[in-house]
């Protein structure tokens, strides 16, 4: 694992990509920083942080959109495949190398509330913790990068399938408005939102009598639901669906103050499925 | 010691390896020969836990590949038919890289390194990045990351693809000395490397294996006669005739060469020596003759018969054949075997 996490680390450095991901980020932050703490006098660094969280929808991406997509294009994965390193290790070699790129800017942030401070008052406490929930973010999306990258063998087609889940998640309160509130409208999303995950099952087992149980199950389990007490389903989608809206939690510290522990262990909960999901993804093309 | 057991693999519909049995022994060098896309690379690739199988089993050293990868991949290593670089890494970072995902403890690895780098002959490019070396240099850092550890099994696919001529004999000197302490398995569509190279031969076909022998067992096995190849300066008609007339010879197969040569290639019935008849024969008739020798089978004659199934077949029973496109195949081994 430590020999997967020091090549990766190197190779991120040694190309441009680490280097400019790191660079474009403090730049970005700093430009802002300069205009809203240090021309306008604001004295929450946390603010400055949530304008820059869109550097991240474009900047993230361009970290993770390489790390199996290129290995597999270039054929390097049979080297890292057919070594006795089992699969789990691999892969949070690789994660855990694309955390480090993305804990450098962070740690570079860690300076601006102290600029801060040494011009007037600061808000250390809200700053830090804001940092530390932006980094975990960037660990989520790294995550759901990975994933991704772990699905194709082009690059281009992870950066923008990646660009495109970081996108609508950065989006995601304002899409919730568009969902249906009514009972019947929001049994038919659940069937939906069901019939996905069945289908992701059927695809990973190639199983199509689980396949068709699971489906099966999930349907009648709605319908049932339904008859029995319709009321459960109203505002279910916005209610449940609203809860993936990862950031909140950030902006919730940013904007309020307020720390959402909640919040963290969804951070924490989506991490480890995206590295499960990237393990089976690639058990998966090894025996299909 | 490799033991596949019933082997399958495939993609969709299609079937890449179709039930494939065999053991190997250790120390010794075996060839898997076969056409391309007759699923070579797709065993290889399973038997060092690359890919998965649909059904069957593979043990390396007793440990099941597919149950306990880590155990197993310790015992081998592989170069595969790209080689799996970095470019972006120097050869030395690359080793070093190689090494320690390998698990070779840390004191050792440096003295290994350095040995493979040795044997592979690689001093002069070392310090040099990978992306800017040439295909044969690549190919010889592929294999120098294969004989990292040492393991018990060295899996070579295709490796003397892409070298010079020099180099293809050097990488064959090292894969014969490797032979002495470890198990090497090597794949190629070359029948001559295979041939000067291997104890033992694999020939696979449409993912079956169709023969498995010495490569001195299988000529004789495939071609118990001898071969009569004569060259006259008569006519075409009269050479067949003289042939024919002679009773004692079939499936004669006659050509006219560039030279106005007429060409003859034929099977002694019964596997008799018929040289001196053959001669007088000819003599008697007043049609000179400007060569006469008996060939062997070569290793290429048991290949294409066996992975070319019907084709082959209908070419060995047509007997006289006028049509010189069909057996160009032969002629080729005429012009080897003269060489």
């Amino acid at each position: 694992m430590t020999a997967i996490y020091k090549r990766e680390l190197k190779s991120y450095f040694q190309s441009v990509t680490g280097c400019v991901f790191v660079a474009f980020l403090v730049a970005f932050t700093g430009i802002y920083f300069t205009a809203y703490n240090l021309t306008y006098g604001y004295p929450y660094f946390s603010y400055t942080l949530s304008g820059s969280l869109i550097v991240f929808i474009v900047g993230i991406p361009l970290i993770t959109m390489k790390s199996f997509a290129e290995e597999r294009k270039n054929k390097t994965d049979q080297l890292l495949l057919t070594a006795p390193v089992s699969l789990t290790k691999l892969v949070l070699g690789k994660y855990m190398a694309m955390v480090t790129v993305v804990a450098i800017p962070n740690l570079i942030f860690c300076l601006f509330p102290l600029i801060i401070k040494a011009n007037g008052t600061a808000y250390l406490k809200v700053d830090y913790i804001s940092i530390g929930i932006f980094f975990l973010l960037g660990c989520v999306y790294v995550a759901i990068g990975m994933f991704m990258s772990a699905q194709t063998e082009s690059q281009i087609i992870a950066f923008i399938s990646t660009f495109g889940v970081l996108l609508v998640l950065y989006l995601w309160n304002g899409l919730m408005e568009f969902l249906p509130s009514s009972a019947e409208g929001c049994l038919m999303g659940m069937i939906a939102i069901l019939s996905a995950i069945v289908f992701y099952i059927y695809r990973m087992m190639q199983n199509w009598l689980v396949g068709a149980l699971l489906e099966a199950a999930s349907v009648i389990g709605c319908v049932i639901v339904y008859f029995v007490d319709s009321t459960r389903y109203e505002n279910l989608l916005t209610n449940l669906l609203g809860k993936l809206a990862l950031d909140d939690v950030f902006s919730s510290v940013t904007n309020n103050s307020i720390v959402d522990i909640g919040g963290i262990f969804l951070y924490l909960s989506l991490i480890a499925v995206f590295v499960f999901l990237t393990v089976q993804a690639i058990q998966k093309r090894r025996w299909s | 010691m490799i033991e596949v057991k019933d082997l399958v693999k495939k993609y969709g519909d299609h079937v890449a390896v179709d039930h494939l049995s065999f053991h190997l022994k250790p120390g010794k060098i075996y060839g898997f020969l076969g056409p391309n896309g007759a699923g070579k690379s797709t065993t290889m690739n399973i038997m060092t836990g690359y890919l998965g199988a649909t059904e069957g089993q593979v043990f390396i050293d007793g440990y099941d590949i597919l149950k306990e990868p880590e155990q197993a991949k310790k015992c081998i290593g592989y170069l595969p038919e790209i080689p799996p670089l970095y470019t972006d890494m120097t050869v030395m970072e690359y080793l070093e890289f190689a090494a320690e995902l390998k698990r070779i403890p840390g004191n050792e690895r440096e003295k290994q390194i350095k040995k493979v780098i040795e044997l592979t002959k690689l001093e002069m490019v070392s310090q040099r990045l990978i992306r800017n070396l040439s295909k044969g240099y690549k190919q010889r850092v592929g294999l120098a990351q294969a004989l990292l550890g040492f393991p018990d099994i060295i899996i070579l696919d295709e490796p003397t693809v892409g070298l010079d001529p020099k180099q293809i004999i050097e990488i064959r000197e090292l894969i014969r000395s490797l032979s002495e302490k470890h198990t090497v398995i090597l794949s190629s569509h070359i029948l001559a490397e295979v041939r000067e190279v291997c104890d033992y031969i694999l020939i696979i076909s449409n993912g079956k294996l169709v023969a498995s022998d010495t490569p001195d067992n299988l000529e004789q096995v495939m071609h118990g006669t001898e071969s009569l190849e004569i060259e006259s300066t008569g006519s075409m008609e009269q050479t067949e005739h003289i042939l024919q007339e002679m009773g004692c010879a079939e499936n004669i197969q006659v050509k006219v060469q560039k030279d106005k040569t007429v060409y003859a290639r034929f099977d002694a019935k019964g596997g008799e020596d018929i040289r001196e008849k053959v001669f007088l024969a000819f003599a008697e008739n007043q049609c000179p003759l400007v060569m006469l020798k008996t060939t062997k089978a070569s290793l290429e004659d048991v290949f294409m018969e066996l992975t070319q199934g019907d084709s082959a077949e209908t070419r060995k029973c047509e007997g006289v054949q006028r049509d010189s496109v069909k057996i160009q195949g032969k002629e080729r081994d005429t012009d080897d075997s003269d060489l």
